[in-house]
């Protein structure tokens, strides 16, 4: 363990003394402005401006797009992190690095990309139209005529850079290293002989998930979904690109502080601020509560 | 929260064991789902940013950053100079987007490398009571939205704000318009061509923006491998009579290199591509653009393939992260492995 109470090695002074002051100054001290300039409201502007029904809109539009995103995430980043530690496939390791590229590219690229490959004109969202051409003309060379109405496969074309849905789908983007990277290094660790030990008592294979692999992955795997959710609302850059913006029906939440920014309404930026803020914090200690939890499980058993 | 799982020291997953009993049907359902998820998710836009950059050509793409000159002697329309003028205006605008980029990251990352080797210093060679607190400090700007991270800065530096009657008077020299002058003013032979007036709107807001959202970085790659290293080598190096400065470059130095040169790829590739923060802070002003900045510029003014053309160059630089960041890890994990 490091940090022996001797204070042999030098530098304790200067190196603790410059880490608080540019901690003070770049963070602390800026975080208290923005809670200070909320005390310049009463309690009932305060409430007035964070219960405004825009923005409870962009509260639950923000919370329902990041739970969303956090659930697919939940759900595929498991599949992922476990055909990756589990399988040999060719490109897998390929496959791997690629799970670090949301953390690396750039939001704003991320935002432009989705939002142009959704649009009709897109490479996803112009793959309804495609299909019915494609399905149509091989039907045609077969004699049956054209089966499929022009706007059959509409469904499937992604009109939705306006609405919800393209929210969600970036959020799944800007989320998506999150549970796979947590759940992974519990996979790898795994010892398969608990699995033999299962089979061999006479459980099946989904038993096998369920009661024996699953409850070891839950700690990491709820974590990484909390640290997705967490992302989702915070995120701005990729948003805005691939949301219409629509006050009250397609604003997100940090949208609304940017609008107020705008409007020169600082202290009612600020209640938006102290509230999202205040979220991500529960939302911090709630994840160190599960690790938290999880260990002292770990040491009971 | 981004990169709070990355940011840790490097550790290596490529110990892949081959232990699955699952039929072959659910391991092949599951290998395609993984492969079809990544695909749609991740490579397809990736590949999409380069598609668009390059749908107008390589002529199209090349003319973002050098818009076509006309020959001197040729006779012009007054629309096709105005054309050119404005291709030519554009150009100017990315350059200065990319310039700016750069050197806020010039300026942010050598502060967050001297501030990530202070603080890991301080929170793993020694024992002290909020030792706890300080380490969850430096991972709070993780969870805090970038938006409210340029809110902050406004709140504190802006007109209205706490420091605002001070901050807006606030008259700093451009570093990066030093010039030589020579002696006839004096001893010192170098001065500023350029100053600005006040933080908020101006590049000294973006650098502290940056900050706030890329200092944790260097910092959280470098705690998890100086506390396994623990003091003992820098216990013998001091005993034998090196200084404390000696110690640290002789010894703690190169023992953490590969994990600060990663925390370091992380930041960079962080400051390059902010947006949230920036964008509140920059007050929309075109000097003030940043190249993810200029990116929404260009796509609010329907020029998809230009700012496709910018983002492709940032997802260029993304690409480039990921491969360093595999060989850093790579190195991290052999030299763990030859000292164990």
């Amino acid at each position: 363990m490091a940090g022996s109470p001797s204070r042999v090695i030098p530098g304790f002074s200067l190196t603790l003394g410059y880490s608080l002051f540019y901690l003070s100054a770049l963070v602390l001290i800026p975080l208290a402005a923005l809670v200070l300039k909320t005390t310049e409201m009463s309690f009932a502007q305060f409430w007035a401006v964070t219960t405004d029904p825009i923005v409870l809109a962009s509260y639950q539009l923000t919370f329902t797009a990041s739970f969303l995103a956090a659930l697919i995430n939940g759900v595929f980043g498991l599949i992922v992190a476990w055909a990756l530690v589990r399988y040999q496939f060719p490109g897998g390791r390929f496959f791997d690095a690629l799970i670090d590229f949301p953390f690396a590219l750039p939001t704003a690229v991320a935002g432009l990309t989705y939002a142009s490959l959704y649009l009709k004109d897109g490479w996803i969202g112009g793959l309804g139209p495609r299909l019915v051409t494609g399905v149509n003309g091989l039907a045609g060379l077969l004699g049956l005529g054209a089966p499929l109405e022009p706007t059959a496969l509409d469904w499937l074309t992604f009109p939705f850079t306006g609405g919800t849905t393209g929210i969600v789908l970036v959020l799944v983007f800007v989320g998506l290293p999150f549970v796979v990277r947590t759940v992974q290094p519990v996979l790898i660790e795994w010892d398969p002989e608990y699995e033999t030990a299962a089979r061999s008592l006479g459980a099946g294979r989904f038993t096998i998930f369920r009661r024996v692999i699953f409850p070891e992955l839950f700690p990491a795997w709820i974590s990484g979904f909390a640290l997705a959710f967490a992302r989702g609302i915070g995120e701005y850059g990729s948003v805005i690109f691939i949301a219409s913006n629509i006050p009250g029906k397609s604003q997100i939440a940090p949208l609304q502080i940017v609008t107020k920014l705008d409007d020169f309404q600082y202290a009612a930026a600020a209640a938006i601020g102290v509230v999202l803020l205040s979220i991500s914090l529960l939302i911090l200690l709630a994840i160190n509560g599960v690790e938290q939890y999880a260990r002292r499980h770990e040491r009971a058993a | 929260m981004a990169g709070a799982i990355t940011a840790r020291a490097p550790i290596s997953i490529g110990s892949k064991r081959a232990v699955a009993t699952e039929s072959v049907l659910a391991r092949r359902v599951l290998i395609t789902i993984t492969v079809v998820f990544l695909t749609i998710f991740v490579l397809v836009p990736l590949i999409n940013v380069f598609n668009q950059a390059f749908s107008k050509g390589f002529e199209g793409y090349w003319s973002v950053f050098f818009p076509p000159q006309p020959p001197d002697d040729a006779t012009l329309t007054f629309s096709q100079k105005r054309r050119l003028a404005e291709g030519a205006a554009q150009a100017a605008r990315t350059w200065s987007s990319i310039g700016l980029t750069v050197a806020v990251a010039a300026v942010v990352l050598p502060l967050n490398i001297i501030f990530g080797l202070a603080a890991a210093w301080a929170t793993t060679k020694f024992n002290f009571r909020g030792r706890a607190l300080l380490t969850a400090l430096i991972d709070l700007p993780f969870s805090v939205s970038p938006v409210v991270a340029g809110l902050v800065f406004v709140l504190l530096l802006g007109r209205n704000g706490i420091l605002g009657p001070w901050a807006t008077q606030l008259v700093w020299p451009d570093p990066f318009s030093l010039h030589w002058v020579g002696f006839e003013n004096g001893v010192w032979p170098l001065a500023f061509g350029r100053t600005h007036t006040g933080v908020i709107f101006t590049p000294l807001a973006i650098v502290l923006a940056t900050i706030f959202v890329t200092f944790p970085f260097v910092a959280r790659s470098l705690t998890p491998l100086m506390e396994n290293q623990g003091t003992d080598e820098e216990l013998a190096a001091l005993s034998l009579g090196a200084s404390g400065w000696r110690t640290f470059f002789k010894i703690t130095l190169p023992n953490v290199k590969w994990a600060l040169l990663y925390g370091v790829i992380l930041c960079l590739a962080r400051a390059f591509g902010e947006f949230g923060a920036v964008s509140v802070v920059s007050g929309h002003i075109d000097v003030n653009d940043t190249m993810p900045l200029r990116i929404e510029k260009l796509w609010n003014e329907y020029n998809n393939q230009a700012a496709f053309t910018v983002a492709s160059v940032l997802a260029f630089v993304a690409v480039i992260t990921l491969v360093a960041k595999s060989v850093v890890e790579w190195k991290a994990a052999r030299d763990a492995e030859r000292t164990n």
